[in-house]
């Protein structure tokens, strides 16, 4: 035990006096969510539209206050003729035209139906989307409220309510993806170049030469790696408490367990990458292609899972970050507890004794 | 007088795959003694070397190293001998007290019997004022010396150094090879592999291996004698020019 916490101790000295890793660890999880959490977003706000308003009366002017007056859009310009839209939209600035037809108010009145074309730029088809969505939802309103005292026949009004992110912030669908990258990341990549360094510096010949047993070294050069990731783990969790005012509504210490499951299935994954790699150079590029694209492209933590096409739905099922990002939402966002996790707990464990066996059987003493 | 073997081989082969990177070597180190183990690069050499420091498995044969069984007792050997590799030994982002630290503890040195050896080494190598300094920053002779004395800490029988004065100047040379004398005089067991024929002279006994064979083992000046030459070099160059 003596001989292990020496061990130990070395390896935070490593980690401590190298730059570059200690801004791996603590430097890159925090800017990791802060730009996650402020820059990359799907909300909309502040969308720069133009206007182009044929009739000029009272309708068509409240409409465009109701419009202006949300936080989502502001008015950027108003255009006098439809030729004029394509260079409007060229400049780049505006993402929307709003099209009112001549005699809008007129033809409300006489024909009870009057037309807005909303033309939208759509070389970013998601926001085009959120774009024309919000604007319905506004004119829809608007409607709403004149029809107030008209009595119709009947009616259909869809109440939809948002439930678990009622105000769909994307940084509650963020956190639970840059949490799993982050865990991965410095346990899977930053274990397998400590352990490929003393493979490459010739450090590891002499480890082995010594009394410890090899399984010894591979643990004692994994275990501070488990308290840096808990560390990472927590910070996040303050972070997106704290700034993002993300809620926990399940158990912190269930969070906490799954959280050190998890690590350890990334641990081992790096032992795993580390028995397969000569060099920390051949680790790092193992470590990022062979995990963190996955992790990124086929976890669903950015891309919903549920419209990949049928082959790769497969392949998500065996990438574990998938089945720990379904965890962490369901305690962060859903508040639900062991009862309704244990599948994916399950898998987890399975997963991680597997790598384990397999790196055990991959770890031959090999050092030529 | 009759001293005891700490190194005992007989037929010692490694294979790989079809390709015998060792063949059938048979030899003996006595206590006390400097084995001086030679060969051209890719003779086996540091094959051979692994299976006797239990880091890699015979394919056949026999071998005892201080008395233990290399196929068996593995784990034994390790506590009873020391290594230094021609790579580093030393971690550079370690002080020269830290690494002395590790070192001593992973061979299982309690923590009061560490500081005593330590003071004791650094007093030895004349580097108290370097002790709290990165071993990084140090020249590779110093490291050299000092990798060496750690090799020494837990007082083992049987020093193994691969190749250790690979790439220093001549002075450094001369005062590793006093500090490899002194401690054969305590007892300790060296068993050096070189590439520098001068050194060969410095050891009690040398072997020679040419093609995973040991072709020639004996004194240097019986070796000389032998192949009717001056110096160890030319001993090993008539030896590496028979085989071809």
């Amino acid at each position: 035990m003596k001989r292990f916490l020496g061990f130990i101790e070395k390896e935070f000295y490593h980690i401590f006096r190298d730059k570059r890793s200690l801004f791996i660890l603590f430097g890159m999880p925090i800017a990791q969510i802060l730009l996650f959490g402020f820059a990359i977003t799907n909300e909309i706000n502040n969308v720069e539209i133009a206007i182009l308003d044929h009739s000029k009366d009272a309708t068509t002017g409240e409409i465009i206050n109701k419009i202006s007056a949300s936080k989502y859009f502001s008015i950027n310009q108003f255009i006098e003729q439809e030729a004029d839209i394509e260079a409007a939209f060229k400049k780049g600035k505006i993402k929307a035209v709003l099209n009112f037809e001549n005699d809008f108010s007129k033809n409300l009145v006489k024909e009870k139906q009057a037309t807005i074309q909303v033309i939208t730029d759509a070389t970013d088809p998601n926001t085009a989307n959120t774009i024309s969505n919000y604007i319905n939802s506004i004119l829809q309103n608007y409607q709403l409220d004149q029809n107030k005292d008209i009595k119709i026949v009947y009616q259909i009004v869809p109440q939809t309510r948002m439930i678990y992110n009622p105000e769909l912030k994307s940084v509650f669908m963020f956190v639970p993806g840059v949490m799993t990258i982050i865990l991965m990341l410095v346990s899977a990549m930053m274990t397998s170049i400590s352990i490929t360094r003393e493979k490459e510096l010739g450090t590891m010949e002499i480890l082995l030469v010594s009394p410890l047993k090899p399984f010894q070294v591979i643990i004692g050069k994994v275990v501070p790696y488990i308290f840096l990731s808990m560390i990472n783990a927590v910070v996040i969790i303050l972070l997106s408490i704290f700034i993002f005012k993300m809620p926990v509504q399940g158990s912190l210490f269930l969070l906490g367990l799954e959280s050190v499951l998890f690590i350890i299935t990334s641990l081992t994954l790096g032992i795993l990458i580390s028995t397969i790699s000569a060099t920390q150079q051949t680790a790092m590029m193992i470590s990022l292609m062979g995990l963190m694209l996955p992790v990124i492209l086929l976890s669903g933590f950015i891309f919903p899972i549920s419209s990949m096409p049928a082959p790769l739905q497969i392949i998500s099922h065996f990438i574990p970050a998938k089945w720990f990002i379904i965890i962490l939402k369901g305690i962060m966002l859903k508040g639900v507890g062991i009862s309704l996790l244990w599948k994916e707990t399950l898998i987890l464990l399975a997963m991680t004794l597997f790598f384990i066996g397999l790196s055990i059987k991959k770890y031959k003493i090999r050092l030529e | 007088m009759k001293k005891t073997n700490v190194i005992e081989v007989e037929n010692l082969t490694k294979m790989f795959g079809d390709f015998t990177a060792v063949n059938a070597i048979t030899f003996e180190v006595k206590k006390g003694e400097i084995f001086g183990f030679l060969g051209a690069n890719g003779a086996g050499k540091t094959t051979a070397m692994k299976m006797l420091i239990g880091i890699s498995k015979p394919t056949s044969g026999k071998a005892k190293v201080a008395g233990f069984d290399v196929f068996t007792h593995a784990e034994d050997i390790k506590k009873n001998i020391g290594y230094m590799s021609q790579k580093f030994a030393l971690y550079d982002d370690l002080t020269v007290k830290e690494n002395i630290t590790f070192f001593g503890g992973i061979y299982g040195l309690s923590r009061p019997k560490i500081k005593e050896k330590t003071i004791a080494l650094l007093e030895e190598l004349g580097l108290q004022e370097v002790a709290n300094q990165l071993v990084g920053s140090l020249p590779l002779g110093w490291k050299q010396k000092i990798s060496f004395s750690v090799s020494l800490l837990h007082e083992p029988q049987i020093v193994f150094l691969d190749e250790p004065t690979g790439g220093v100047d001549p002075i450094t040379r001369r005062q590793f090879w006093e500090m490899i004398y002194k401690s054969a005089n305590q007892g300790t067991t060296i068993f050096v592999t070189t590439h520098y024929m001068d050194e060969a002279e410095y050891c009690d006994r040398v072997s020679i291996m040419v093609e995973g064979k040991i072709e020639a083992l004996d004194t240097p000046k019986k070796l000389k004698d032998q192949f009717k030459v001056d110096s160890m070099n030319e001993v090993f160059l008539k030896l590496a020019r028979n085989i071809e």
